[in-house]
């Protein structure tokens, strides 16, 4: 370690191969949980194996996983949103409206994209414009949208959506392959290409590990930052066209308390959550994984309370584990 | 002074003797001697980088010396912590003091040693009464409840001043404790230290500025590259003997200059003004050329240059680059126009600590690297490899955390990363603070070939062997202003520092 200074001229690219970092990697860790857990679910339960149950799995975990890859990106910059819960309500509020004003199906679409962008830019505005901390201001705007909910709702429900709008939350694209699943992979691999492909990408990174020097190396701080709320915002856009045409309906209490949910799936697919790192391929294992953990636990009749026990401490061993981890490898490469 | 001569023959309150202190790859102190006596005034004067703080760490207890060693009235003791040296009655007041905003003006002062009443507690009323009386005693008329925050600096420092009262400070020593004041504030704090004196405290004084030193302090100590060089009576010296002592060095250092021929114009800087950090900043710089800027610290010098990238906001001026008038709002822009700037603070501004070196390196060049938006690996592997090579970067691999390197290897990557974006312009703050010296020559014989090829250099220094022995031009700034400018031909250290400090040319 100490002779790391003084190795000859010649700088090797790499001193890993690809393969030999990928072993070490959070995500090698991930593969192996998420390869015990279905191992254990298929010897639990004799249903857990059916093609059209796991099917129906993915619906835990699909609408989430969509945010969670926005949601990424915006805490690998350093920045947090915790209002995408609440712009899933308002927008399916806002869709519900129209259609008590008799819009079709691909006007609500638009609507409820539009809505979602506006929120997004909202929250974009005040982080960026106004330089407040995102924790702060998304806090705020987590009560704001889902009281303007509450307020065009009242304890009533939204209702009566068309039936080729349900399509988005209950249609098959081929075979067992639901639209819903089919959008989560095709955002999992736009999402990953974005991040880990592109210029942009790699100013997500530089802003979380380093936003001064980001900004003083000609990385439009402000710019980047304002468009990951606009994706938060429309992320959170299609997870509630999605949940709002699965359930026919639409409550002020839509999708309550969500935003940890995909924060935990975020940490757990090992995103650092100070920022600066984190990847795409992590995200997707975590939701998988926090999918098969909730349909395992319902197919054996887990009461809901141990199952909000379990998520609780998967969050906290998510938090610590990842710590531990480095903890670990740092002092081995020692 | 009559009263010197008894002075001086009293016992020092504190004595550092044959003091050395070495850090990786510097030597900091080497061999000082410093004696502070009661009821009178030390001013320690020398160069950024003479080993002055150094010094006042040892005093205080944070850093531990080599070898030499501490006396307190005659009495060999060690400082183990900075407790220890608050105990034996050192106390520092410092450019920030250290203070807590959030507590109250008589919790700041007696903090650690509050009056306690009956079962232990803080005996507030008695608290807040001593408070009182000892910021009286400083001519602060504060109320000791307010918070510290609701304070403006000058009465921060009255506050801390009152503190070294509270625990019967014996030594007080004051770094650049005017560098935050206003003219008034800087008089009212004159007094006080008279007062400190009155009171028979030794007093250490750290100042850049000539005009409170001989206006205060009754003995004066030199420090010149981490030695003692001189020490002496005020009323024995003048200005131009301090000076002279300061940087009257041997040339040892030896600089690689080239000699470029220098051509056009390439930047030309007009009416450059800020509300609170610049006025009236003008000048050109031409091809080739190695333009120095020397200042104090404070002098406003990298607010300027921050200014020129679009980072702080002029609120006038213009700027033209190659003729052509132009508008930097941002540093993207700054980056596409060809001025880049190599910041002072490494490690807040410069690198990206966490991302690997190449990413590093080619952050400002992505447009170059990639295509349509998309990362090119390979592409950014050979133009991390290019420049780092030519900056004799030593590292493990491309892909290592940059901040697994040394101070100056970070700093090659730094520059290396400014240098891909190929500017015509290059900013260099500071480019040598805080590195080992086989870097500042890499870094020194690499700013020579820059400018050989026919790029444009300004160097920001507050180091004067630097400085002489790259600029082509120096441009001194003080407070905020251009106070001189000099060709190198009639360079000299006296000039320079004259000009920074503001005193008048010998007649």
């Amino acid at each position: 370690m100490a002779d790391v200074q003084t190795i000859a001229r010649h700088i090797p690219d790499r001193l890993e191969s690809r393969g030999a970092r990928l072993i070490k990697s959070w995500e090698t860790l991930l593969v192996a949980v998420a390869l015990a857990i279905f191992l254990v679910n298929s010897f639990a339960s004799p249903y857990f194996l059916d093609p059209w149950n796991l099917s129906d799995a993915t619906f835990n975990f699909t609408e989430k996983a969509m945010i969670a890859f926005a949601m990424a990106l915006v805490i690998i910059s350093g920045e947090i949103d915790l209002s995408v819960a609440s712009i899933i309500a308002l927008t399916s509020t806002v869709m519900g409206y129209a259609v008590q004003l008799g819009f079709d199906t691909p006007a609500l679409v638009l609507i409820g994209l539009t809505t979602g962008l506006l929120c997004g830019a909202f929250n974009g505005l005040l982080v960026t414009g106004l330089a407040l901390p995102s924790i702060v201001v998304t806090i705020g705007t987590m009560s704001l949208f889902r009281g303007l909910s509450f307020l065009i709702l009242g304890d009533q429900a939204f209702t009566g959506y068309p039936a080729s709008f349900s399509w988005f939350g209950q249609g098959y694209v081929w075979w067992v392959f639901s639209f819903e699943f089919c959008l989560f992979v095709a955002l999992a691999v736009i999402y990953g290409i974005v991040l880990h492909k592109t210029n942009f990408g790699r100013a997500v990174y530089a802003i979380g590990n380093n936003q001064t020097a980001a900004l003083f190396s000609g990385v439009r701080v402000g710019r980047v930052k304002f468009v990951l709320f606009l994706l938060t915002g429309l992320m959170a856009a299609i997870a509630s066209i999605c949940l709002t045409a699965r359930l026919g309906s639409t409550r002020p209490s839509i999708a309550l308390g969500w935003e940890l949910e995909v924060v935990t799936m975020v940490v757990l697919g090992g995103v650092n959550i100070l920022g600066g790192s984190g990847t795409i391929p992590g995200v997707v294992l975590a939701a998988l994984i926090m999918g098969m953990v909730t349909f395992g636990f319902g197919l054996l009749n887990v009461p809901g309370i141990v199952m909000s026990i379990f998520i609780g401490l998967l969050l906290i061993s998510v938090i610590a584990l990842p710590i531990l981890y480095r903890r670990f490898r740092g002092r081995r490469s020692h | 002074m009559l009263q010197d001569t008894t002075i001086s023959r009293t016992r020092p309150a504190v004595a550092l003797e044959g003091i050395s202190k070495s850090f990786p790859g510097v030597r900091a102190l080497s061999d000082v001697s410093l004696s502070l006596y009661p009821g009178s005034v030390t001013a320690l004067v020398g160069e950024n980088g003479a080993g002055k703080s150094t010094l006042v760490k040892i005093l205080t207890g944070i850093y531990q010396p080599d070898e030499g060693t501490i006396r307190v009235d005659g009495a060999e003791t060690h400082f183990p912590t900075a407790n220890a040296a608050a105990k034996a009655g050192v106390t520092a007041i410092h450019q920030e003091t250290v203070l807590f905003d959030e507590l109250s003006v008589a919790e700041n002062i007696f903090l650690g040693h509050a009056p306690r009443g009956s079962f232990g507690l803080i005996d507030w009323k008695k608290m807040n009464a001593d408070a009182r009386a000892l910021l009286s005693r400083v001519g602060a008329d504060l109320d000791p409840s307010i918070r510290l925050r609701d304070l403006g600096i000058a009465n921060k420092h009255l506050v801390a001043i009152a503190r070294a009262l509270s625990i019967d400070a014996r030594v007080v020593i004051m770094d650049e404790p005017t560098a935050a004041l206003s003219h008034k504030e800087i008089h009212e704090l004159y007094e006080l230290v008279d007062r400190l004196k009155a009171d028979g405290k030794a007093i250490l004084f750290i100042s850049h500025k000539f005009d409170e030193i001989f206006r205060i302090a009754d003995r004066y100590t030199v420090f010149r590259d981490g030695r003692m060089v001189g020490e002496g009576l005020i009323s024995e010296t003048t200005q131009d003997d301090l000076v002279r002592q300061m940087v009257g060095r041997d040339v040892g250092q030896v600089f690689p200059k080239q000699e470029v021929a220098i051509g056009e114009p390439v930047l030309t800087v007009s009416g450059y003004r800020h509300p609170t950090e610049f006025e009236d900043i003008n000048f050109e710089l031409r091809r080739g050329e190695i333009l120095g800027f020397y200042g104090l610290v404070g002098a406003g010098r990298s607010e300027f240059m921050q200014s020129l990238i679009g980072i702080t906001k002029p609120s006038a001026g213009a700027i033209r680059l190659d003729g052509e008038v132009k508008v930097i709002r941002s540093p993207a822009e700054a980056i596409e126009a060809g001025i880049v700037y190599v910041p002072e603070e490494r490690g807040r501004q410069g690198a990206i600590i966490g991302l690997p070196i190449f990413q590093n390196v080619t952050l400002p060049s992505l447009s170059r690297t990639s295509r349509s938006g998309f990362l090119r690996m390979a592409e950014e592997f050979a133009l991390a490899r290019e420049y780092t090579a030519r900056l004799d970067l030593r590292a493990a691999s491309l892909d290592q955390d940059v901040g697994t390197l040394s101070g100056g290897n970070q700093q090659k990557v730094v520059i290396a990363k400014w240098l891909a974006t190929r500017p015509k312009v290059i900013i260099l703050d500071e480019p040598t603070k805080g590195i080992d010296i086989g870097s500042k020559a890499a870094v020194h014989a690499f700013m020579s070939e820059l400018a050989a090829s026919g790029l444009s250099v300004i160097m920001v220094s507050s180091e004067i062997p630097e400085i002489m022995g790259m600029a082509d031009r120096v441009i001194v700034m003080r407070e905020g202003r251009i106070a001189g400018r000099f060709e190198r031909a009639d360079l000299t250290a006296e000039k320079l520092v004259r000009a920074a400090a503001g005193i008048q040319e010998a007649a």
